[in-house]
């Protein structure tokens, strides 16, 4: 049996089951914690640091924390909404992003959390940093300029013996996503699927089909970021 | 080729979790990891390409293209530039011709920087293959550049050995210990066997107490009360590891180079005891790749200890078995912390874990593990010696013992110095001989920049804590350029990446103190700085993005006055450089890309 918690939000009362991770915890009560690389039921990647929320005084990122009985969460204060929009604005500087003619502009996180935390001008200086495109496997498109390391891909897909498809390579301001020639060519037309979905951007893109969906009638178009979570509960 | 390979994998049993040294020894068998090598490492691993890459290209020591028959790994960290580092590089590239970043035609010499390789009591200093060359000058780069160009063995360049055990025949190093100051704890007078002893025919638990009652806290500057530790790591059940930190990477700090040099069996004692404690078989000493001219004698010491019976089965007649291995790392400062190190010694990249589960409940291969500094393991080893109540006696009432200082910078006698906690700043300058300073760095880059009216503090885990570096600035020099640009550079570098935060930020404020430095900045840029090292500190995971803005946010706190002197009170000026934004297109035509004055004022 697993023991039943207590803890609060904002203020808010919340339950949920120990060692639930507080970012689920929370969704499951209807409060929204924007995740760029979390996702339910995966190891937590703890990468994005969208998720940061305070816990008993202290900053803690809510994809990596296990709920504990007696908590006291700070979500969206002035502080976090302000930390959340710079990590938007920071990832809009990273990389290079042209949402106007990205395939997955409208079903894009990174795009919809750009609208919730109303961001306008980046604050940070842009990088232009270079990076290489690379679309020499035969299912998969990798437009690196749009990655922002959110491990999904490496975390997921996955080959039948278990070995990486996607992985890092290089540290720091070098690092970027790699994608195994040789294994990539065994992909299916399903995992390519799965990749493109978990994919939070549109960094990696199923080869051939694209646009199927009009932009205006996309996920994000209708309903902003998290407000599935939100409604689910009022 | 392939050959070799296969004979270097199934010398580590074909294990992926061995790739790290699978990894240094095709390196350095081949000169560098190719494209081939990495297929056929691969497919013997059973794990992709792309996995064997990540670990490759993490490793600053880790080359994918050859570099060179001599491969010159020149020091840029702070210290080393003091000392004159632009006259050594110079001279290493006038007499070979080539730039650093680069090999020489014939692929006889490459000449490439690298962050601080823990000399820096006798920088300038580089690695060339391995071997430390230290107190660099113009001379003596002709001398070895010459010894290249004919071929002359690097190990038969060495002019003279160091003392202590620096002369030892399987060390055979240049190096020089620079002990200044010994003390009761460390460095005083030790013999091998008596804290081992006094373990094993105790019981864990009662260990375990002692250490507790000691209050010795981590050495490593994080101070994390090492009974506390080993006393949570020992509840855990099953298999247990124990792990010794010997990744001093911290720029400044070479305490542990010295230990593992002249007290390695105090070390190793101290590994077996914590072994002892926790219920561990196996313990692993991590040990940075810049002092792999150590291992050799390190190995013959572990040798040595299990032909006297300190390791192995049954230790001493008491049924206890354990033994240690040595674990190379490849480059990389963030391997110092604990769950990155472990990472790194599971062959991966050196990613530092998510917390929980911490790596006293999930460490090395999943089990409870213990990881320890050099310096936390020998105090451990005295500690059992002579008894926690001995200990308390030294230091002052939150930081129990003595702390190794590894002092370097300006002043007349940089070398290692075991003080007492408590020690005054003041004190400390002028037991090193220093006079006219200007700040001092306490705790290395992710320390504080320290100003002359805070000099009473005191050096203690409730003042000024620290791992150890202490680096002294003399009024000569240009903080924001010398020191605050040189450590953003360091941290850019050294980031891992994963975290957006350090990632992205680590380079937005190099790039920004990069500005001050050219004088293209104005207040709102500081402001900014400060802002954005806060969120910075709020939202890494681990302990390198929560310190990396300290060079900084301390000197805009302590100094504020160097920037005022170089920021322009307006609401906007270009940052924009025309110096830099030519230098490239004008080496190409072999032309000065230096912007004349009058032309800086049309821009302006």
């Amino acid at each position: 049996m697993s023991e039943t918690i207590k803890f609060t939000i904002d203020g808010k009362e919340c339950q949920g089951t120990k060692g639930q991770l507080l970012v689920d915890a929370a969704a499951d009560n209807g409060v929204y914690i924007p995740v760029l690389c979390h996702m339910r039921d995966l190891i937590p990647a703890g990468s994005c640091r969208m998720c940061t929320v305070k816990v008993n005084g202290r900053n803690m990122a809510a994809c990596t924390t296990p709920a504990e009985e007696g908590m006291a969460v700070e979500n969206n204060t002035p502080e976090f909404l302000d930390i959340r929009k710079a990590i938007v604005e920071m990832l809009f500087v990273e990389g290079n992003h042209f949402c106007p003619a990205c395939e997955k502009s409208g079903n894009c996180d990174l795009q919809a959390l750009g609208y919730k935390y109303q961001m306008m001008v980046p604050r940070f200086p842009y990088a232009f940093e270079r990076r290489e495109i690379d679309a020499t496997t035969p299912k998969i498109f990798l437009e690196r300029n749009r990655c922002i390391f959110c491990k999904r891909c490496v975390r997921v897909i996955k080959d039948e013996e278990g070995r990486s498809i996607f992985a890092f390579k290089g540290r720091g301001t070098t690092l970027e996503i790699n994608i195994d020639k040789k294994l990539a060519a065994t992909m299916t037309d399903e995992m390519a699927q799965q990749a493109m979905d978990i994919c939070p951007v549109g960094c990696i893109l199923k080869k051939e089909i694209g646009f199927v969906t009009p932009i205006g009638q996309r996920k994000y178009d209708t309903m902003p970021i998290g407000s599935d979570i939100e409604n689910n509960h009022q | 080729m392939k050959e070799k390979i296969i004979s270097i994998v199934e010398a580590h049993g074909s294990d992926a979790s061995r790739l790290m040294d699978i990894l240094l020894n095709v390196q350095s068998t081949f000169g560098h990891v190719s494209a081939e090598a990495v297929s056929l490492l691969a497919t013997m691993l059973r794990i992709s390409e792309v996995d064997v890459v990540q670990t490759l290209s993490f490793y600053h020591f880790f080359s994918t293209t050859a570099v060179g028959k001599y491969a010159v790994y020149m020091n840029n960290s702070v210290v080393s530039c003091m000392m004159g580092m632009k006259d050594v590089v110079d001279e290493f590239e006038k007499q070979t011709g080539v730039k650093f970043g680069n090999t020489t035609a014939d692929g006889k010499i490459g000449l490439y920087y690298t962050a601080c390789i823990g000399m820096n009591d006798q920088e300038p200093a580089a690695l060339i293959n391995g071997i430390v060359f230290n107190e660099l000058n113009r001379q003596k780069v002709r001398d070895i550049v010459a010894g290249m160009k004919v071929g002359i063995p690097v190990q038969d360049m060495i002019a003279h050995y160091g003392d202590g055990n620096n002369a030892n025949p399987l060390m055979k190093s240049m190096v020089h210990n620079n002990i200044r100051k010994t003390g009761a704890v460390v460095l005083s007078d030790y013999t091998l066997g008596i804290g081992i002893a006094k373990a094993l025919t105790s019981d864990a638990k009662s260990v375990i107490k002692e250490m507790k009652e000691s209050n010795l806290r981590g050495r490593g500057g994080a101070g994390f009360p090492t009974g506390m530790k080993w006393d949570f790591c020992s509840r855990e059940s099953g298999v247990h590891y124990i792990i010794c930190n010997a990744d001093e990477g911290e720029p400044g700090t070479f305490k542990d180079r010295v230990l593992l040099t002249e007290r390695a069996y105090m070390l190793f004692e101290g590994m077996t005891i914590g072994g002892f404690a926790i219920g561990a078989a196996e313990g692993i000493l991590y040990l940075r790749h810049e002092y792999t001219y150590m291992k050799a004698y390190l190995e013959n010491v572990l040798k040595d200890m299990r032909i006297k019976n300190f390791l192995g089965n049954n230790i001493l007649g008491r049924g206890y078995n354990f033994d240690i291995r040595i674990q190379m790392g490849a480059g990389a400062y963030v391997c110092g912390e604990e769950s990155a190190l472990i990472e790194s010694a599971e062959g991966k990249r050196g990613e530092p874990r998510n917390r929980p589960p911490f790596p006293v409940q999930k460490g090395y291969k999943g089990k409870p593990t213990v990881v320890n500094n050099v310096e936390t393991f020998c105090s451990a080893t005295r500690i059992i010696e002579k008894g926690a109540a001995w200990y308390n006696t030294l230091g002052t009432s939150e930081s129990a013992g003595t702390k190794l200082l590894s002092i370097s910078g300006d002043c007349k006698f940089p070398g290692v110095y075991e003080i007492e906690w408590g020690m005054s700043i003041n004190a400390m300058l002028e037991m090193v001989g220093a006079e006219n300073v200007q700040a001092v760095q306490v705790a290395g880059p992710s320390g504080i920049c320290l100003p002359p009216n805070q000099f009473h503090r005191k050096i203690a885990l409730e003042d000024l804590p620290t791992g150890g570096s202490m680096i002294v600035i003399g009024q000569q020099r240009d903080i924001l350029k010398d020191v605050v640009l040189n450590f953003m550079e360091f941290f850019a570098d050294e980031s891992c990446g994963s975290c957006v935060t350090c990632r992205s930020f680590n380079m937005i404020l190099r790039n920004a103190i990069e500005k001050v430095v050219a004088g293209h900045a104005i207040k709102k840029d500081v402001e900014n700085m400060q802002a954005w090292s806060e969120i910075l500190r709020k939202t890494t995971r681990c302990g390198l993005g929560q310190t990396s803005s300290n060079p900084i946010s301390t000197t805009i706190k302590n100094f504020p006055e160097l920037y005022d002197a170089r920021v322009k009170d307006v609401d906007y000026q270009s940052d924009f450089d025309m110096e830099k934004s030519v230098k490239a297109s004008c080496e190409v035509v072999g032309r000065s890309s230096e912007v004349h004055e009058l032309a800086k004022v049309n821009i302006n």
